[in-house]
């Protein structure tokens, strides 16, 4: 089957339609989702496809995390809008005491399929409390799995892995690239199975490790540096637990430099984890140290200049690849 | 008549199981053989049999860090509770729960939580499914005094409330919030009066008199499940034992408590009436007593019997199909 065009938006939508009508105990809830198909109109359609099935809540992150939870754990399949993911933090007990450790403290009796759609990223002049990259949150957190799409193929596949999935997912989508088009097959049984990462360029010099938002960055800083002689290596990781790390090995093992790209804050970010990882399982394939490109350590600032200047840019990547290359 | 000869006959069976199983638990723990810390529900047995004696197997229950009460009167196994407490292999949760985290997922038991309130919201969750499937079951989070100034639970009733879920909201007022005097840390009395604010019916009933329990709560689930929506069950209660066991308790007179064991002990008041309505003779009370004491005995034999969990064994139950 042929490819489409479409935006990410209609990516999510697509994958929320085709499971939705595959399995009749998934529903949706969170804030403002019916008047207009979600506050970023995520979820055109299902309103008048699936009434009944996406529901109102009133603005209390505690107990719609806590109706996701009790809901899965006695025979549905929810998918709870987070509406912001800066509001993780009204949830937390919920996700993190519950949500995560439920199937693990009673031993294994029950099984938790819940997924969290979480939009998060900066870049929208929202400032410090409806801009952040929260999944290291969670990804330190045992019992979740994380997951966070860049292109619109990857929504749609890692959504309706993420929907089958017997265990509870947090699903960071970035809010900058809903309107981001590109292709996405068109057979209703593509899934992107969770814990696979994607070599989205082939390099031989450096490999760019990277999620989210930041894939973007590396595909535009890859073709400046191929310009320059330097072949990057993209590796999208789209699912950050679990972590494929053998993807991530053997295309490191190949360009011997690894540079991790994330819109996250450097400091306690994803990149320290895969970093570390990397030195302690790879250390005789390296040429050169592990490279961290991400945001300053401040909150998003919400005045232009200071949030460009704040957020990392294809010339941040671009200079550390270099510095990896000794170039 | 809510309750005939056997219901109420089961209902006092359920009662001393509860106390014999709950003074088993702090004897075993003073001994040093349940690890951890535990906490105990001696004086509130007649909340935990009149609420779960109105359930069916199919109903759901969460419960709280004080939930072996809750977990027996809604018909859970005792030897695989006194495993889970001696951190055993055959214990419900294989050793990775104890004391405060037990559940039987078979019996609609959705856990004990050591997160104070953190049953609330979840119990939405399971009373918006059960509005889903369209069944006619019920939902029931029992939590404390204390529990009930937590910002959650304001979240929980009022989404109980504006859905019409099958819920029952009932806060176990034991005058004790671990150190807190219940009057000192809540602008109420009465805790029931907050149902009003959600537009709920809010019921105060002496918690130590199970049939008051019992009726009550018939109630409320005749109304859960006819669709009519939540209420909110205050039971007055005391919680005769330290907040832990192993609590040195400095922040209460025990005369306080010796009133409560001896003028006001659920299990005692019950008896008494069985007895005077003659639907207990002492000498079956007796045999009531030594045939909990006989199952407490074969459950404890059980879970001494039983192995360790394999250290390994902790990195088990994560994930399904991890």
């Amino acid at each position: 089957m042929s490819d489409r065009i479409m935006s990410a938006s209609a990516a999510l939508a697509e994958a929320l339609h085709e499971e939705m009508a595959r399995d009749e105990t998934i529903f949706i809830l969170g804030e403002d989702l019916t008047a207009h198909a979600g506050i970023f109109g995520q979820f055109k359609g299902i309103p008048e496809k699936f009434p009944g099935r996406i529901l109102d809540t009133p603005i209390s992150e505690a107990c719609i995390a806590g109706c996701g939870v009790g809901s899965a754990l006695t025979g549905m399949r929810p998918i709870v809008d987070f509406h912001f993911s800066d509001f993780v933090t009204c949830g937390m007990d919920e996700f993190c005491n519950q949500a995560a450790k439920i199937r693990y403290m009673f031993g294994g009796q029950v099984k938790l399929p819940m997924v969290v759609w979480c939009p998060d990223g900066a870049g929208l002049r929202a400032a410090a409390q409806h801009s952040q990259s929260l999944e290291a949150w969670f990804v330190h957190t045992p019992g979740l799995k994380v997951v966070v799409p860049s292109e619109a193929a990857d929504v749609k596949g890692l959504m309706k892995a993420s929907i089958r999935d017997d265990n509870p997912v947090m699903f960071f989508q970035h809010k900058r690239l809903f309107s981001k088009e590109g292709h996405v097959p068109a057979d209703p049984e593509f899934i992107i199975p969770l814990g696979r990462a994607a070599v989205k360029r082939e390099g031989r010099d450096v490999s760019l490790l990277t999620y989210g938002s930041g894939f973007f960055l590396c595909m535009t800083a890859a073709q400046e540096l191929a310009k320059e002689g330097i072949e990057a290596e993209v590796v999208d990781l789209r699912t950050l637990s679990p972590l494929d790390m053998d993807t991530v090995a053997a295309s490191v093992k190949k360009t011997f430099r690894a540079v991790i790209v994330h819109e996250a804050c450097v400091t306690g970010g994803f990149g320290g984890e895969l970093a570390a990882r990397i030195q302690a399982e790879l250390f005789d394939h390296l040429d050169a140290p592990v490279l961290r490109v991400g945001a300053k350590d401040v909150p998003i600032p919400f005045s232009p200049p200071m949030e460009d200047f704040v957020l990392p840019k294809p010339a941040d990547v671009i200079q550390a690849v270099k510095a990896v290359c000794y170039r | 008549m809510t309750a005939d000869k056997k219901d109420l006959l089961a209902m006092y069976r359920t009662m001393v199981t509860i106390r014999q199983f709950e003074t088993m638990a702090g004897e075993y723990f003073a001994a040093g053989q349940i690890p951890g810390f535990i906490h105990l529900s001696i004086g509130q047995e007649g909340s935990s049999t009149g609420v779960c004696s109105c359930l069916r197997p199919d109903d759901y229950v969460a419960t709280t860090h004080r939930g072996h009460g809750h977990m027996i009167a809604k018909g859970a196994d005792l030897k695989r509770m006194v495993a889970e407490l001696f951190g055993k292999a055959t214990g419900y949760c294989k050793g990775k729960g104890g004391s405060m985290h037990i559940a039987d997922f078979s019996i609609g038991i959705l856990g004990a939580n050591g997160v104070v309130a953190g049953g609330l919201p979840l119990i939405c969750g399971a009373g918006l499914s059960i509005k889903l499937r369209k069944t006619d079951q019920v939902a029931v989070v029992f939590f404390g005094d204390g529990a009930s100034n937590r910002g959650p639970v304001h979240e929980a009733m009022n989404m109980a409330s504006i859905w019409k879920l099958p819920v029952l909201f009932v806060v176990e007022n034991n005058q004790w919030a671990s150190t807190t005097p219940q009057g000192s840390a809540c602008a109420l009395g009465d805790l029931c009066r907050r149902a009003a604010g959600y537009n709920m019916p809010g019921y105060s009933v002496d918690g130590n008199d199970v049939l008051a329990v019992r009726e009550t709560t018939l109630k409320a689930v005749a109304e859960a499940r006819k669709g009519e929506g939540p209420s909110m069950i205050e039971n007055k209660t005391y919680r005769v034992r330290g907040h832990f066991e192993g609590d040195p308790q400095k922040y209460r007179d025990q005369a306080e408590v010796l009133t409560w064991q001896e003028k006001n002990d659920p299990v005692k008041r019950f008896e008494e009436l069985l007895l005077k309505d003659q639907v207990l003779t002492k000498k079956k009370s007796k045999t009531v007593w030594d045939e909990v004491k006989g199952e407490l005995d074969a459950a404890i034999e059980f879970a001494k019997n039983s192995p360790f969990p394999k250290p390994e064994d902790a990195l088990e139950d994560l994930f399904v199909n991890a």
